[in-house]
């Protein structure tokens, strides 16, 4: 099972003839074959992997529907129409590429959750998640303007409404929304730039998933129990060990997925869309997608700050909230990573994600309207934001002072094998023998 | 362990979970391609235009008109009786792409042949009154030269077949369904 390894090829064989030219096949053995895991990964370490198919989905099933798209104002609906009815299996295209983007947001959130929950984020790896943050504001981007091409009722004013924000900054403002728009509203010149860069950005999302792979293979994955693999006896080769664990959690995703695409293809959608795009006419009700629903709680929830007015403090709020993210690792000031030598620390975790979870919901409905708690939608939205930015910039630099975590085990090897879990086994230096005999 | 074991010659059960889970997956994967490769394929709008109807009544003999039928030029000559006599008594030894008159045509005074030079995809010329139309008096490409006659048959040049002769049927007397 060593296919692809330079060892399979015979001396002066073809593989070794173009490894030697350019070492691709030593590269992937080295990086994807023998690259030296954590033992001990659980189901959450799928998701960077899952991340990754979902991206190759997305590109792909893109550059199929772009050469069927028309970016044009008097076409685009239509031309998704068609795509939905005449091309040959279009309606799968779409809907994959659709549900594809929830699909990406969801799994995306999940592997941020993790590296939050076990401190992947910490030194050595400050810029991989650095990185990762980067390719969230890439993904938003992109998905943001993607969501405009359909040009139903709900692209047109979601793009307005977004182009706006910037218009919130002082002085150039105006200037700069218009520079955006290539004319004096959202139009015809908007949806050819938005398609333009809605094809451009997933590549340079591939740029900055390799530039997020390669710090990733500089120290290793972090693991469940957030302390550094001391020797072989922690670790497993990533082929097989990992790439069937990434497999069987990539069926799952696939049933998951299909089940949507196949059964609820709409499901993620708002029937507003339906609608052709009309200038003259604003919906009732303009929601993001789910996915954005908890920023647009932060943007709406924010008031007048001293001589900042709501406008300019809403956008400052939503732009920081993804921007303390860049600040965390120094933000943490826990030497320990993972939460389950944290005590305290886990449970601020989880009121982080019912924190999430409340500003999606209050995103989700309108501001002025009474929630079942009995206070305006506005007001639980105001507690949320102010908790989100207490959770990162007054509680984790604090907590990791006042904090005291559980004692660390010596190795990953001693606190997951079973003998050495049921009380001194077998000593863990004939455990490390026994793994490289395995090997 | 039952993964140990083997079999006559040496094959294990967990060679047998490998070469079937890997066959499941090209199968499944030449399905989830399939999709793919598929849309760039024609699609039902496309498809729905290959059919034109051309009403023939307006067409005097002698002349020759040209209509689009799935993008591409068809011809349609009003052969005069010297054109299919001309067409007719053609030796089939003198054709590169042996094919007798009655083969080509539903009724002799109506030719309908796609009107694309079967060497690179030109269109040749001679439907206009006054234009080349060749030794033969049917079409000439200007392209590179091929000479086809008044059946569309390639005479002489660097085509290698003759005009091809699209699905069509009367639907009366002076209609015709191209497709």
């Amino acid at each position: 099972m060593s296919a692809g390894s330079p060892a399979a090829g015979k001396p002066g064989g073809f593989v070794n003839w173009v490894d030697s030219r350019l070492p691709v096949f030593s590269y992937l053995q080295k990086e994807y074959g023998e690259y030296p895991a954590p033992r001990n990964f659980n189901y959450w370490w799928n998701f960077g992997a899952l991340a990754m198919f979902i991206l190759v989905t997305m590109i792909a099933t893109g550059l199929l529907l772009a050469m069927q798209y028309t970016a044009n104002t008097e076409m685009a609906f239509d031309s998704v129409q068609r795509i939905m009815r005449d091309v040959n299996f279009g309606w799968l295209l779409r809907f994959l590429h659709m549900n594809g983007a929830s699909f990406f947001f969801l799994v995306i959130y999940i592997h941020m959750g993790r590296g939050l929950y076990y401190g992947s984020y910490k030194a050595p790896r400050e810029l991989l998640w650095m990185l990762g943050v980067v390719i969230l504001l890439l993904m938003m981007a992109t998905a943001f303007m993607g969501y405009v091409l359909p040009w139903g009722q709900l692209s047109f004013w979601g793009a307005t409404v977004i182009t706006n924000l910037f218009s919130a900054i002082p002085l150039v403002g105006d200037g700069i929304v218009t520079w955006l728009w290539g004319g004096f509203t959202v139009d015809n010149p908007t949806l050819n730039r938005f398609f333009t860069l809605h094809f451009l950005l997933p590549f340079l999302i591939v740029g900055v998933v390799v530039l997020h792979v390669i710090a990733l293979h500089v120290h290793g994955s972090n693991n469940p129990l957030g302390i550094d693999p001391k020797g072989p006896q922690d670790t497993v080769p990533f082929h097989p060990y990992y790439t069937m664990k990434d497999s069987f959690g990539l069926c799952v995703f696939l049933l998951v997925y299909a089940g949507f695409v196949f059964f609820a293809p709409n499901w993620f959608g708002e029937p507003e869309n339906f609608v052709p795009a009309d200038p003259l006419v604003t919906p009732l009700e303009i929601l993001p997608e789910w996915y954005f629903l908890p920023f647009f709680a932060i943007l709406r929830s924010v008031p007048d700050i001293l001589f900042i007015d709501a406008k300019l403090a809403g956008v400052l709020a939503m732009f920081g909230s993804i921007f303390v993210l860049f600040l965390l690792p120094w933000l943490d000031t826990s030497k320990v990573r993972s939460c389950r030598f944290r005590p305290t620390y886990k449970w601020f975790f989880w009121i982080l994600v019912l924190d999430m979870i409340l500003l999606g919901y209050v995103g989700g409905n309108q501001p002025d309207d009474l929630s079942p708690l009995g206070v305006r939608f506005i007001v639980l939205g105001q507690i949320g934001t102010l908790y989100y930015f207490f959770h990162f910039l007054i509680l984790l630099p604090l907590l990791g002072k006042i904090e005291r975590p559980r004692p660390l085990p010596a190795s990953i090897s001693e606190a997951v094998l079973p003998a050495n879990r049921a009380g001194g086994g077998a000593p863990a230096g004939a455990t490390a023998q026994r793994m490289e005999k395995a090997r | 362990m039952t993964d140990q074991a083997h079999g006559e010659h040496g094959e294990s059960r967990r060679d047998f979970l490998m070469l079937t889970a890997a066959a499941f997956s090209a199968v499944g994967v030449g399905y989830t391609v399939w999709p793919f490769i598929s849309s760039m394929n024609p699609s039902q709008d496309v498809l729905a235009l290959s059919s034109t109807e051309v009403d023939l009544s307006a067409i005097e003999v002698g002349q020759r008109v040209t209509v689009k039928w799935r993008g591409s030029p068809v011809f349609i000559d009003h052969r005069t009786p010297e054109q299919i006599a001309d067409a007719e008594a053609t030796a089939l030894d003198d054709l590169p792409d042996p094919e007798p008159d009655s083969a080509r045509v539903q009724k002799p005074e109506w030719l309908v042949v796609v009107g694309v030079c079967t060497h690179l995809g030109c269109i040749p010329v001679g439907q206009k009154p006054g234009e080349v139309t060749g030794e033969f008096g049917g079409w000439f490409c200007p392209c590179h030269g091929s000479v086809y006659d008044t059946s569309g048959r390639i005479r002489s040049g660097p085509a290698p077949t003759n005009l091809p002769v699209p699905e069509y049927t009367f639907l009366d007397d002076t209609t015709i369904r191209i497709g």
